[in-house]
Formats: C-alpha cells, sequence, structure tokens
C-alpha cells in the first residue's frame, strides 16, 4: 500500500527547489530567473540546473528575450507540467492521509 | 516522513502567496494616509469656515461662502487641497510600504506589487475623471459619496493581489459611499470618516496582525518598557 502510494511521486519534484519552482509558475503566467531567484533564495546556480531539468522535462517553457540591451529570461509551467505538479500533490496528499 | 510531506505542502501554499500577493503593504502605511486625510480636512474645515455637518453644494456656497470665496475659488481650494492628500498620502505609504519590504529582505518592485499598482490604478483614475466631470456638471455634493463608493471599489478589486483583509476596508468604504448618497449633509464629516478614520483603524489593526511580530522591531514594543 505504502509503496503503491509512493510510486505515483514523481520523480522530477523529488528535489525541494523543483517542486517549489513549480508551484511559483503554478500561480503566475510567466516569472522572470531573477524574481524566482529571489522568492526561492536560491544561487544562480542552482536555479538554472534545476530549471534546465524542468525544461528538459518538458515541464517548464523558457522565453528569451531582450529588454533594451539586457537579457531577460521567462519562465512558464507548460500544460504537462501542471498536470504533473497537480498528480504529484495529488499523491502527496493521498499519503498524508494513508499514514496520518 | 509525513511530517516531512506536511510541511512541504505548507511551503508550497507559502510560496504561492508569496509569489502572487504583495506583502509588503505597511499597516503603518494606512495610518498616516489616514492622518493626511485628516489633516487635508481640518485645513478645509478651517479654510471654508463651514461646520462638519455643513452641506458642500454650490447652492450652499451662494448663500453663504460668498462673503468668504467665490464659488470658484472654494472649488480650486478643494482642488488644491485634495491634491496636496493625494500625494502626501502615497508618498508616506510608499515610504513605510519600501522600508517594511527592506526590514524583509524583498525588494518592492515585484510582478505581485505590479499587479497592485495597476489594479489601484485603473479604477481610480476612472474615480478622478468621474469627480472631475460631477463638478463640471455642477454636481459637487456628489463628489464625497463618489469618491468613497469608487474607493471601496478600487479596495476590493486589489484585495486579490495583497492581505484579503483590504476587502473589509473596501466594504466599509463602499458602505459609508452609499450612506453618504443619502445624508447628504454630511459630506465633509463622511470623507473625514472614511478616508481618516477608517484607514487608522484598518492600519493599526494590520499593524498589529502582520508587522509588529516581525524580527529586527523593537520601536513601539511596549512590553518591554
Amino acid at each position: 500500500m505504502m509503496n503503491d502510494l509512493l510510486s505515483r511521486f514523481n520523480k522530477a519534484f523529488e528535489s525541494k527547489a523543483r517542486l517549489s519552482i513549480m508551484s511559483v509558475l503554478m500561480v503566475n503566467d510567466a516569472v522572470s530567473f531573477n524574481e524566482l531567484k529571489e522568492l526561492l533564495a536560491l544561487t544562480d546556480g542552482n536555479l538554472a540546473t534545476h530549471l534546465r531539468s524542468l525544461e528538459e522535462q518538458g515541464y517548464v517553457l523558457v522565453q528569451k528575450q531582450f529588454i533594451g540591451r539586457k537579457p531577460n529570461t521567462n519562465y512558464s509551467a507548460t500544460d504537462a507540467g501542471k498536470q504533473a505538479f497537480t498528480d504529484h500533490l495529488n499523491a502527496l496528499e493521498a499519503f498524508i492521509r494513508g499514514s496520518g | 516522513m509525513s511530517r516531512d510531506h506536511l510541511q512541504t505542502l505548507t511551503d508550497i501554499r507559502g510560496l504561492m502567496e508569496r509569489s502572487t500577493k504583495f506583502l509588503s503593504l505597511s499597516g503603518l502605511s494606512g495610518v498616516s494616509a489616514g492622518l493626511v486625510a485628516m489633516a487635508g480636512a481640518v485645513v478645509a474645515y478651517l479654510r471654508l469656515r463651514t461646520g462638519w455637518f455643513t452641506v458642500l453644494d454650490s447652492e450652499r456656497y451662494e448663500r453663504t461662502g460668498r462673503t468668504l470665496m467665490t464659488q470658484r475659488e472654494t472649488l480650486e481650494f478643494l482642488l488644491v487641497d485634495a491634491l496636496a492628500v493625494l500625494v502626501l498620502a502615497v508618498l508616506a505609504a510608499w515610504f513605510f510600504t519600501s522600508r517594511k519590504a527592506r526590514r524583509q529582505g524583498l525588494t518592492v518592485w515585484t510582478s505581485a506589487s505590479r499587479r497592485l499598482v495597476w489594479a489601484l490604478a485603473i479604477p481610480l483614475a476612472a474615480a478622478g475623471v468621474f469627480c472631475i466631470g460631477l463638478v463640471y456638471q455642477h454636481a459637487v455634493w456628489l463628489v464625497c459619496p463618489t469618491m468613497l463608493t469608487f474607493y471601496g471599489l478600487t479596495l476590493l478589486n486589489a484585495s486579490r493581489h495583497t492581505y484579503r483583509d483590504l476587502e473589509y476596508l473596501g466594504l466599509c468604504e463602499i458602505g459609508l459611499g452609499l450612506i453618504a448618497l443619502f445624508l447628504t449633509g454630511y459630506g465633509l464629516l463622511m470623507w473625514t470618516l472614511g478616508f481618516g478614520i477608517l484607514h487608522i483603524i484598518y492600519g493599526t489593526v494590520m499593524w498589529f496582525k502582520y508587522d509588529r511580530v516581525t524580527p529586527n522591531r523593537v520601536a513601539f514594543d511596549t512590553d518591554s518598557e
């Protein structure tokens, strides 16, 4: 029973940072790199690594643009990412109910 | 194990709220805006030599105001007074809010605060033009109820982007504005209640509820005296 519930946890969200990134992107249309950095209190390199892995999974969409001469990168959650996050949260909730 | 997951869910909820809502709005911003508004009302009261319960309409100025000021002068004075209140209140609110953000280690200008400013700016700009239109159409007595009602609706709209408590202030302002529409004799009093007293009450409640417990804050802590 417990193992069955655990198997529904999404491996992509095992890291706390990735789960946090997705929760911010769930409620915002698009968030810039710097805003994510401030909200999550992560270093540039750390955040970039997690974002890249989420992008590779197809959960996060990256949009690069220039504001004047400054590069600005915005991130948003894809439909697949939103679905995966919701499934993961449901599994988390079921696990807590089951063991509580 | 389950405890960890529960903590994770709490963290997620916190992040969702912090990233969509501007939570650096200081209670002292409300108090200072209220004090500025009351000062403005006192200036109007002293200058126009009107009673607190006087009808502020054009008819009245023609009967009693002529010896002191013409109607045009009165309107110009009220406009300058109101603009001064607006500018000072916004400056004071900005000061306390950016100070709170600094203490929280956050920046003031985030996408959440941009959404808040936008939600405030559009209805307030509409209200401003609407009130100028009322004066232009010689319906000066409608300005006070209109300001209060529009302001209440604005706050109701903006409360989605900051502390939900702002909704209650909005509802009170709307109620007061509608009362003022029917009790037209109490223009200045209603204005003072709505923009002065209600702001001070709201700001004080918010300060005690959200601001007082933040670390590094020792001033005003009466318990330690």
